[in-house]
C-alpha cells in the first residue's frame, strides 16, 4: 500500500525524540515499580485514562441527576436551587398526550415526536439499503475493493461537510432541481417545505452513514461458511429460499447489531440535519439533540436544568437500546456456542 | 473502452446476463454517482465565481464571462459575441446596458459606440478558476485560524487518546488485579454516554476548570475513548505472555515492557485507532461548537458552520472551504481506506 | 554458581492447588529435568524458580540467599521459552541485546557477548534478521543464545523442543547436552518427553498433581521406580501390571504369586518383607518379557495385535484370566494376531508395590 512507506518514515522521524522521552521517564518509573510492585504499575498505567474518564465521562453523568433537579440560568451547580422533579412535570405535562400544542415544553414534545419518526424512518431505510449494499459487495466482483470503498466514502465526511454538500445541492437554484427541470418537472423547495426539508434530513443522514452499516453486513455475510451455500446449491435450492434459510438467519446477529446501532445513533441525530436544515422550517425539522443544545446552550436565556432533564430521559432511551443489543447479542453468541 | 467494458462485465463462466447481474451494476454504478457525484459537485462548483454560481441553469465547469480592458473605459467591459445585420459574428465590449439595448464598444476601434439588442448577443466565455475562493478566507477572513485550531485539536487529541487508552489497555490486557474486570464494565458503560447526553454537566466542568474558550477544553474530554481501549486491548490479548515474562527475565522494568515490547507490537492497532482519531476529532462538530465561543478559536466545523449560517450566505467562499475541510479525510479515504474498512469489519468501531 | 534450594514451596491459584510439599537440592552445574504429564505443575515449578509468580508457601533459595522477594529481573536466572517468545520486532542481535542493555552493559561487551554466543551457536549469519524470518530449528538457537548471552547462574528451560519436529528435536538434544558440558552452568529442563529427560538429566524430578514422586539419576528412575506411578510413566512402552499376592517373606525379600499360579522370589529388605502381607501389584518391563523356552516358568497368551519395527516387535497380547499384557521382543518373531504364545520373564527383574503403590521390592 502507498501510504505505508509515508507511514513508516513519518513514524521514524517522530520516534526518536519520543524515544528519548520514554527512557528519560524509565529510571523514576523503575523506581515506582520497586516500591508499589506490579498492581501499583497497573494502577499507574490506568491512571491517566481512568482520569478523564471520571473527569469527563462519570462525574458528569452522575451531576447530570442533581442538574436535572434544578431550576435557574446560574451554571454552577452550587448556586442553582434545588425544585425537585419539576423540570420532569414540565418536561412531561400535556393537556392531551395526542396534540403537542396542549403540552407546557410543547417544543419538546415536538422535537421528541420528529425524532421518533425520524429514527422509525431513517433506520428502516438505512437498513434496507444496507443490506441491499452489502449483499452485492458479497457477490464475486471485480474490484470488489473499490466498491466497497465507494459506499464508505460519506461515512468519513464530517457531519458539517455532508450538511453543506446536501444544502448546495438541495438549494431552490441547486443541482438536483436542475436535474428535475431537465426531466421537465417542477423545481421543489427541498429545504424551506416541512415535509420535504424532514425527507431531505433522512435521506442525507441514510447517505451519510449508509456505508458504515453496509460494511458490518458484509463482515457477518463474510463469515457465513462457503460450503453451506455450496451444499444449498448441491440440494438445488432456489436463491431466495438460501437467502430467507440460510443468508438471513446466519446474518441475524450482525443485523441486530446495525439495528441498534443505527437506532442509538439516529436517537442523538444532530449535526448533519442541523447544518442542513438548522432545524426548519420553523421546527419541523428540530430533534432531540437539537432541543437540549438549544435549551442549555444556544438561547438567550438558559435553562441548564431543562436541559440535563432531557438529556436523561434520552439518555434512558439509549440504554434501553443498548442493555437490548448486549442482550440480543448475548443470545446469538449462545444460540452460536454449538459451532 | 469496450475492451475495459467487456472485461469489467465478463461473467463468470461465461454464462448469460441473469437480471440480479443488471440490478448488481446499476445499484454499483448509481452508487458511485450517488456518493462521489455530490462532493464531486460541490469541489467543481467551489471554483465558480459569484456570478457564475448565481447562474440558472449551472454550467458543469467553472466559466466567466471574458473581459478586456478598452482605451478610455477604467474598468475591463465584459465581451460578448454579436451577430450582425450582414450574418458576420463580431466580438464587442459592452459599456453600459439599457433597457433592452445594450452600448457596446469594438474593442479595436473603441471611439464607435454601437447600439445592439441584448437578444442578438452572446456573453464570450471561458472557464477560469476562482482560486481567490480558497485564498481570501485565508487572508482575509479567520480561516487560517481555524485550520490551525482543528490541526492542533485533531493531532494533540489523537496523541493522547493513543497514549491514554494504550497505557489503560495494557493494564488490562497484562496484569491480573483485583478490581479488573469492573474497570472493564465501567468502560463499557461509558459506552452508553454519549457527549450528548451529558452537555449540560460536562460544560459546566469545563467551565469550572477555567477550560471554556480553550481548546483543551475541546480536546479533553474526548480523549479517553472507550472504543480506544477495548481495540488496543483485544489485540494486546493476541501478544503471548510468555513475550511479557521473557521481558521480565531480561530485566525489562515494566515500562519498557509496555514501551519497547507491546507498543510495537500493538502498531497495527494504534494505526487504525489514530487514523479513526484523526477523523472523529477533525470532525467534531457538537462539542466545540459549545466549548469555543471566540471566533479565534473556532475549529474549521464550528467556524464553517458559522458563516453558512450568516443571513448572506457567500456561498463561494463557503464551499471552498469545504473542500479544503473535506480535504483531510478524503486524503484519509484514497491512502488508508482499506486500513479503515477491514478495521470496521474486525471491529466494528466507529 | 547456582546452587538452587526448594524448600516447602506450595503454590496455589484462588483455592486450587497447584503445586506443594516441593523440597529440592540442585546442585551447581547440574541438569535437572521436571518431568510429569501435562498439568502436573512443572511449569509453574520452573516459573516459581524464575521469580515469575510467587508461591505461596515455601522457600527459594539461590546460592543460599532466600530470593522469594527478589524479582525476576534480579534472580540472575535466564530461561528459554517454549514458544521461544523473541521479541518479533527486533532483529536476531536486538533480541540478545535487549536484556544486556537493560542492565546497561558497555556496547562493546555487549558485542562481545552476541559475537560468542552467534559462533557457538551457529547463528552468526541470521544476526540481522527478525525472527518472523527463521526456520523454527534456528529460533530455538536465537532463543537459547538470548539465555547465554545473559551469563546466568542457571538456565531454566521451558518444554524447549516440544515445537519442532521429530527429527531436529533429536539434534537440538545433542546438542544442548553438548552445550551443558561446555557452559557447566546448572540447568533446569522442562518436559513432559520422558526420552529427553532421560537422554539429558543427571537427575529426574518426576512430578504428578503437583507433588513430587520421585528424584534420581534417570537409570535408578528406570530400575527402581519409587512407585507405581514413576515405574508407569518411565519406560516406554509402559510397564505391565499384574495383581498379585504375598505368599510367604524369605530371608532376603518376598515369594510373590501372580498370574494364576506364577509364583517368584522378589528381592527386600528384611523389615519390609517381614511387613508386608496380602495383596501387591506386580510389575513385569515389556521389554523383560520373552518368548518362553522349554522349562522356563511361563504363561499363556492369546496375541491381539503385533506392531512388527523391525529392530523388535511389540506384541499385545491377553493372558488366560484377562490381563492385557505388553512385550517388546527383540527382532522378527514370527507371530501373528489370534497365536497363543507362551511368555517367561526374568526373575531378576521384577517390580512390586504394595497396596498404596508404594515400591515395595525389586531387584
Amino acid at each position: 500500500m502507498a501510504a505505508q512507506p509515508i507511514l513508516k518514515k513519518a513514524g521514524t522521524a517522530l520516534a526518536a525524540p519520543v524515544a528519548w522521552l520514554a527512557a528519560l521517564i524509565d529510571p523514576p518509573l523503575r523506581g515506582l515499580q520497586k516500591a508499589t510492585g506490579l498492581n501499583g504499575m497497573a494502577a499507574f498505567f490506568l491512571a491517566p485514562n481512568m482520569a478523564i474518564f471520571g473527569i469527563f465521562v462519570l462525574f458528569p453523568l452522575v451531576i447530570n441527576f442533581a442538574y436535572s433537579m434544578t431550576g435557574g440560568s446560574a451554571l454552577f451547580l452550587e448556586q442553582r436551587t434545588y425544585v425537585g422533579t419539576e423540570q420532569y412535570e414540565r418536561l412531561l405535562t400535556c393537556g392531551n398526550y395526542l396534540d403537542k400544542q396542549s403540552c407546557t415544553e410543547d417544543l419538546f414534545w415536538n422535537a421528541a415526536g420528529n425524532t421518533a419518526v425520524f429514527v422509525l424512518f431513517q433506520v428502516a431505510l438505512m437498513t434496507v439499503f444496507a443490506m441491499i449494499t452489502a449483499l452485492i459487495l458479497n457477490r464475486e466482483l471485480r474490484g470488489r475493493g473499490f466498491w466497497r470503498a465507494v459506499f464508505f466514502f460519506p461515512v468519513l465526511l464530517s457531519p458539517v461537510v455532508v450538511g453543506l454538500i446536501w444544502r448546495w445541492i438541495l438549494q431552490r437554484q441547486g443541482l438536483l432541481n436542475y436535474l428535475l427541470h431537465q426531466v421537465g418537472m417542477e423545481p421543489v423547495l427541498w429545504l424551506t417545505d416541512r415535509f420535504w426539508a424532514f425527507a431531505a434530513a433522512i435521506m442525507v443522514s441514510v447517505w451519510a452513514h449508509m456505508g458504515f452499516y453496509a460494511l458490518i453486513l458484509l463482515a457477518g455475510l463474510q463469515a457465513i461458511p462457503k460450503d453451506l451455500y455450496e451444499a444449498a446449491e448441491m440440494d438445488g435450492t432456489r436463491p431466495a429460499r438460501v437467502f430467507w434459510r440460510i443468508t438471513l438467519p446466519l446474518l441475524m446477529p450482525n443485523l441486530i447489531v446495525v439495528v441498534v446501532l443505527a437506532l442509538i445513533r439516529a436517537v442523538q441525530i444532530f449535526d448533519e440535519v442541523y447544518v442542513l436544515t438548522g432545524g426548519g422550517p420553523g421546527t419541523s425539522t428540530m430533534f432531540l439533540t437539537q432541543y437540549i443544545y438549544e435549551i442549555g446552550f444556544a438561547q438567550l436565556i438558559r435553562n441548564p436544568g431543562l436541559a440535563a432533564a432531557a438529556s436523561i430521559l434520552m439518555g434512558a432511551v439509549l440504554v434501553v437500546l443498548t442493555l437490548l443489543q448486549l442482550a440480543a447479542s448475548r443470545r446469538s453468541q449462545n444460540a452460536g456456542g454449538g459451532k | 473502452m469496450t475492451r475495459v467494458a467487456a472485461f469489467l462485465l465478463r461473467r463468470r463462466g461465461g454464462k448469460g446476463w441473469h437480471w440480479t447481474d443488471v440490478f448488481t451494476w446499476m445499484w454499483l454504478i448509481g452508487g458511485v454517482v450517488l456518493m462521489f457525484g455530490p462532493a464531486v459537485w460541490l469541489a467543481g462548483s467551489s471554483f465558480k465565481s459569484p456570478a457564475a454560481l448565481a447562474e440558472f441553469p449551472p454550467s458543469i465547469l467553472p466559466y466567466v464571462t471574458a473581459e478586456a480592458t478598452v482605451e478610455g473605459y477604467e474598468k475591463p467591459l465584459p465581451l460578448y459575441r454579436v451577430a450582425g445585420e450582414d450574418g458576420e459574428t463580431r466580438i464587442l465590449a459592452q459599456v453600459r446596458r439599457i433597457g433592452i439595448v445594450a452600448q457596446m464598444v469594438d474593442p479595436k476601434a473603441p471611439g464607435e459606440i454601437v447600439k445592439v439588442n441584448i437578444a442578438d448577443r452572446t456573453p464570450v466565455r471561458e472557464i477560469s478558476f476562482a482560486t481567490e475562493n480558497y485564498t481570501e478566507p485565508f487572508l482575509h477572513f479567520d480561516f487560517f485560524l481555524y485550520l490551525r485550531n482543528s490541526l492542533f485539536v485533531t493531532l494533540m487529541a489523537t496523541l493522547i487518546t493513543l497514549v491514554t487508552n494504550s497505557m489503560a489497555a495494557f493494564a488490562l490486557s497484562k496484569y491480573q488485579f483485583r478490581g479488573r474486570s469492573f474497570v472493564m464494565l465501567l468502560i463499557l458503560a461509558t459506552l452508553m454516554v454519549p457527549l450528548s447526553v451529558i452537555l449540560v454537566p460536562l460544560y459546566s466542568i469545563i467551565s469550572a476548570m477555567g477550560l471554556f474558550n480553550s481548546l483543551w477544553g475541546v480536546i479533553l474530554p474526548t480523549v479517553a475513548t472507550p472504543t480506544g481501549v477495548f481495540l488496543l486491548r483485544q489485540y494486546m490479548l493476541t501478544i503471548p505472555d510468555e513475550l511479557i515474562d521473557a521481558a521480565r527475565m531480561d530485566r525489562a522494568s515494566e515500562w519498557q515492557i509496555y514501551w519497547r515490547i507491546v507498543l510495537p507490537l500493538t502498531a497495527p492497532a494504534l494505526a487504525v485507532l489514530a487514523i479513526f482519531s484523526v477523523v472523529w476529532r477533525w470532525n467534531d462538530f457538537l462539542w466545540p461548537l459549545i466549548v469555543l465561543s471566540r471566533k479565534e478559536l473556532y475549529t474549521l466545523q464550528v467556524g464553517l458552520n458559522t458563516y453558512a449560517g450568516e443571513l448572506n450566505v457567500q456561498w463561494h467562499y463557503i464551499l471552498a472551504m469545504t473542500v479544503v475541510t473535506m480535504l483531510p479525510v478524503v486524503l484519509v479515504f484514497v491512502f488508508l481506506q482499506r486500513f479503515i474498512t477491514t478495521g470496521i469489519a474486525g471491529s466494528g468501531l466507529k | 554458581m547456582g546452587r538452587i534450594t526448594l524448600d516447602g514451596i506450595a503454590k496455589a491459584y484462588g483455592s486450587v492447588d497447584v503445586l506443594g510439599d516441593i523440597d529440592l537440592k540442585i546442585d551447581d552445574g547440574e541438569l535437572v529435568v521436571f518431568v510429569g504429564p501435562s498439568g502436573c505443575g512443572k511449569s509453574t515449578l520452573l516459573r516459581l524458580i524464575a521469580g515469575l509468580d510467587k508461591p505461596t508457601a515455601g522457600e527459594i533459595r539461590i546460592d543460599g540467599a532466600v530470593v522469594n522477594r527478589v524479582p525476576a529481573a534480579d534472580r540472575g536466572l535466564a530461561m528459554v521459552f517454549q514458544s521461544y517468545a523473541l521479541y518479533p520486532h527486533m532483529s536476531v542481535r536486538g533480541n540478545m541485546a535487549f536484556g544486556l542493555e537493560n542492565s546497561h552493559m558497555p556496547r562493546k561487551e555487549i558485542e562481545a557477548r552476541i559475537a560468542e554466543a552467534a559462533r557457538m551457536l551457529e547463528i552468526g549469519p541470521y544476526l540481522d534478521r527478525r525472527p518472523g524470518q527463521l526456520s523454527g530449528g534456528q529460533r530455538q538457537r536465537v532463543a537459547i543464545g538470548r539465555a547465554i548471552v545473559r551469563n546466568p547462574t542457571a538456565f531454566l528451560l521451558d518444554e524447549p523442543l516440544s515445537n519442532l519436529d521429530a527429527e531436529l528435536r533429536v539434534t537440538m538434544r545433542a546438542e544442548l547436552a553438548a552445550l551443558h558440558a561446555r557452559l557447566k552452568t546448572t540447568m533446569i529442563y522442562v518436559t513432559h518427553d520422558q526420552v529427553e529427560a532421560m537422554t539429558l538429566a543427571d537427575r529426574i524430578v518426576v512430578l504428578r498433581a503437583g507433588r513430587i514422586e520421585q528424584v534420581d539419576t534417570p537409570l535408578n528412575l528406570f530400575n527402581k521406580p519409587a512407585n507405581l506411578f514413576v515405574a508407569g510413566f518411565i519406560g516406554a512402552p509402559n510397564m505391565n501390571f499384574f495383581p498379585g499376592t504375598v505368599d510367604a517373606a524369605l530371608p532376603d525379600g518376598l515369594s510373590v504369586s501372580f498370574l494364576d499360579g506364577q509364583s517368584a522370589p522378589v528381592k527386600a529388605d528384611p523389615g519390609v518383607a517381614a511387613a508386608a502381607s496380602g495383596a501387591l501389584t506386580l510389575g513385569i518391563r515389556p521389554q523383560h518379557l520373552h518368548l518362553a523356552q522349554e522349562g522356563e516358568p511361563q504363561f499363556p497368551v492369546t496375541v491381539t495385535l503385533v506392531e512388527a519395527l523391525g529392530a523388535e516387535t511389540v506384541v499385545h497380547g491377553v493372558t488366560g484370566g484377562g490381563a492385557r499384557v505388553l512385550a517388546v521382543l527383540p527382532g522378527q518373531p514370527e507371530i501373528a494376531k489370534g497365536d497363543a504364545v507362551a511368555l517367561s520373564y526374568k526373575r531378576d527383574l521384577l517390580h512390586a508395590f504394595d497396596g498404596d503403590g508404594i515400591r515395595l521390592a525389586g531387584n
